[in-house]
């Protein structure tokens, strides 16, 4: 029997990011009969603490202060680093967002632990040893580590890439302490919701339908946001979009931007470049349409529809209004 | 204001990455290397903080003997000085070591702001500035997008786009570590008289033993193999003799064969 494997989830409201959902059934598969612990820090946590246990939690620690209602990343490593060090898990893993992955760097530094992020997949060898892949070269080759200490080991998971199963039931909550280190030196000012960020989260999305010089202004970006509606997708761009200034940075797809893995990728207008495709090209599913065959965009794609995205996109937005109905 | 930007030196986007015989490194003929794409980014918003409140750039960086040359370039765009931290051994690219070494070299010197960036675009990591910052003992700001001096320059107001579709705005006290998102300052290159300045410049080389830190020591994950990604298999090309036709059938197969509708 180990020490168990934990969590640290994130959530809104009522509920636990999908992130949280794939790690905690991942680590659930991983604990096989050891204890698999999820680490709720927040206000409100007790459907979230439910929902934690529904995807294999057996216990919840949750810390519960209004001082936790922002986002704050020195009291959240200081509470989480200290709750690691007391109780030693085997495994602490966290999702791979702008939160998580600043609070495991923080936590891992502060108690001198491996960290291997944005890993893809996760495995317990024969020899006990936690093993972890994560891409290197932005996703052109694949590294497998090991961690060379014995003791508590983390890893940030990249959301989207393994699979959230239902298999338990509530688990027990217990209250995790709060405390706050003497001096926090960063504070958040505001949270605002961006007008124009579209419903779905660009990381955690499905389906992503991204835009590209090809449309040729913004003016008509407005095609890849009807797609990406009636396919309940989130939408995303090339660097040349971002760069022209059509869309802002977070939209951005590839080396310099986001890496998403939805299981369907549409690139309308983008031309395939190597910094493009390192972005999105380990998506399950790849569509492009651009009116140049030679395009490189093509060599990644399962499904290329050669023609002008000004006739297609419309096109296909109608036909899949119609197929829903 | 005394800034510190901790810059990476990165293969160039466009080399081929191909894995050496071992499987545990990467194949390095033939690889050119840069200023880290994101790090360009983090040194122009320490150049331009620099050129509007007064004070210096120190860059510095930690790697082998070739990290020299992306020194020399940053002080080409606007560094007074570097800082380069010699470590030749190529297992020592790890987080935790790295940000132990920086953090030693870096809290006697004296500073208002260290800049890091989002990520390495070969370590695919983010954890270096973040850590750097915990040992250091400062607040951290990840993946800045905007930033504004308050305070007479005693604090920095950043933005920053998370998850969600959240912007947050996040106020942070001096001295601190923040970590540039792509975008933050507009990068500038180096004119053929910068270059020949840049050569006058202050180039001060450190062992990890001066500093007396112990980055074998610091490891904490080992490269078992690298491998390449699983090829995808080739697609095919939609055929039909109208718009209309090739639509329905990519409907068709994203339903019937790909199964994702
Ligand atoms: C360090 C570095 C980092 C980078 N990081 C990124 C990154 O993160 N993400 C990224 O995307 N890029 C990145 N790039 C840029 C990348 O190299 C390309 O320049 C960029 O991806 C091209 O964008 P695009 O495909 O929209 O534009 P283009 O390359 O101009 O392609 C436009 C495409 O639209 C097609 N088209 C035109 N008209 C039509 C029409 N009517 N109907 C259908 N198709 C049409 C054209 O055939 C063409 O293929 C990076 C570059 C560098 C050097
Ligand atoms: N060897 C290094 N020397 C100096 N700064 C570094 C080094 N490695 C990483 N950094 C900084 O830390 C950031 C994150 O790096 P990484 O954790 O490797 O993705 C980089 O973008 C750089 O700003």
């Amino acid at each position: 029997m180990g020490n168990g494997i934990w969590v640290v989830g994130e959530g809104k409201g009522d509920e636990l990011s999908r992130a949280t959902c794939e790690i905690l059934s991942e680590a659930r598969r991983l604990a096989g009969d050891d204890k698999v612990t999820c680490v709720l820090l927040g206000t409100g946590l007790t459907a979230q603490a439910a929902q934690a246990g529904k995807f294999g939690a057996d216990e919840v620690l949750a810390c519960e202060n209004a001082e936790l209602g922002k986002y704050n990343l020195e009291i959240e490593a200081h509470i989480v680093a200290k709750a690691v060090g007391d109780k030693k898990p085997d495994l602490v893993l966290v999702p791979a967002t702008t939160h998580g992955r600043e609070l495991a760097a923080f936590v891992a530094s502060r108690l001198n632990l491996g960290l291997a992020s944005e890993c893809v997949a996760l495995s317990k060898g024969d020899d006990g040893q936690f093993r972890a892949v994560r891409p290197m070269y932005a996703g052109k080759v694949r590294v497998t580590v090991k961690f060379t200490d014995s003791g508590t080991r983390m890893a940030t998971v990249r959301p989207n890439v393994l699979a959230a199963t239902e298999t338990g039931k509530a688990g027990a909550v217990t209250a995790l302490e709060f405390s706050k280190p003497e001096k926090v030196g960063a504070e958040m000012v505001t949270v605002e919701t961006k007008g124009d960020g579209g419903a779905v989260d660009l990381s955690e999305a499905s389906i992503v339908v991204s835009g590209g010089r090809g449309l040729k202004g913004p003016e008509n970006f407005h095609l890849v946001h009807s797609l990406a509606e009636v396919l309940g997708g989130a939408v995303g761009a090339s660097r040349m979009v971002v760069d022209a200034g059509w869309k802002e940075h977070s939209f951005q797809v590839g080396q310099t931007g986001r890496v998403v893995t939805p299981d369907l990728y549409i690139a309308v207008g983008i031309s395939g470049a190597i910094q493009h495709l390192v972005g999105m090209q380990n998506a399950g599913c790849i569509v492009a349409i651009n009116n140049n065959p030679e395009a490189a965009i093509f060599k990644v794609a399962d499904y290329g529809l050669v023609g002008d995205l000004f006739e297609v996109v419309p096109a296909l937005t109608e036909e899949l209004k119609k197929s829903r109905n | 204001m005394n800034i510190i930007a901790c810059v990476r030196q990165t293969p160039d986007t466009e080399s081929a990455i191909k894995i050496g015989g071992d499987a545990k490194a990467i194949a390095t003929d033939g690889i050119k290397y840069v200023l880290g794409p994101y790090d360009e980014y983090s040194h122009e918003a320490a150049v331009q903080l620099m050129e509007k409140n007064g004070g210096e750039v120190t860059a510095i960086s930690f790697g082998p003997e070739r990290v020299k040359e992306t020194l020399r370039n940053c002080l080409a765009i606007g560094a007074a000085k570097a800082v380069h931290i010699l470590d030749e051994d190529a297992s020592h690219d790890d987080a935790l070591a790295i940000a132990t070494a920086l953090a030693a070299a870096i809290k006697p010197m004296t500073y208002d702001v260290v800049f890091t960036s989002n990520k390495g675009t070969d370590s695919d990591r983010g954890l270096v500035g973040a850590m750097l910052a915990e040992k250091l003992g400062l607040p951290y700001v990840g993946l800045v997008s905007e930033l504004e001096v308050e305070d007479g320059g005693k604090a920095l107001v950043c933005t920053r786009d998370v998850e969600g579709g959240q912007r947050e705005k996040i106020k942070v006290t001096l001295p601190a570590v923040i970590c540039a998102q792509k975008g933050l300052r507009e990068p500038r290159y180096a004119s053929l008289m910068n270059i020949m300045q840049a050569k006058k410049k202050p180039l001060e080389t450190k062992s990890v033993a001066d500093l007396g830190v112990d980055t074998a020591g610091a490891v904490k994950l080992q490269v078992e193999k690298l491998e390449y990604p699983p090829q995808r298999p080739p697609g095919r090309l939609i055929d039909g003799a109208s718009v209309d036709e090739k639509v329905k059938e990519l409907v068709r197969l994203l339903k019937e064969e790909a199964k994702v509708l």
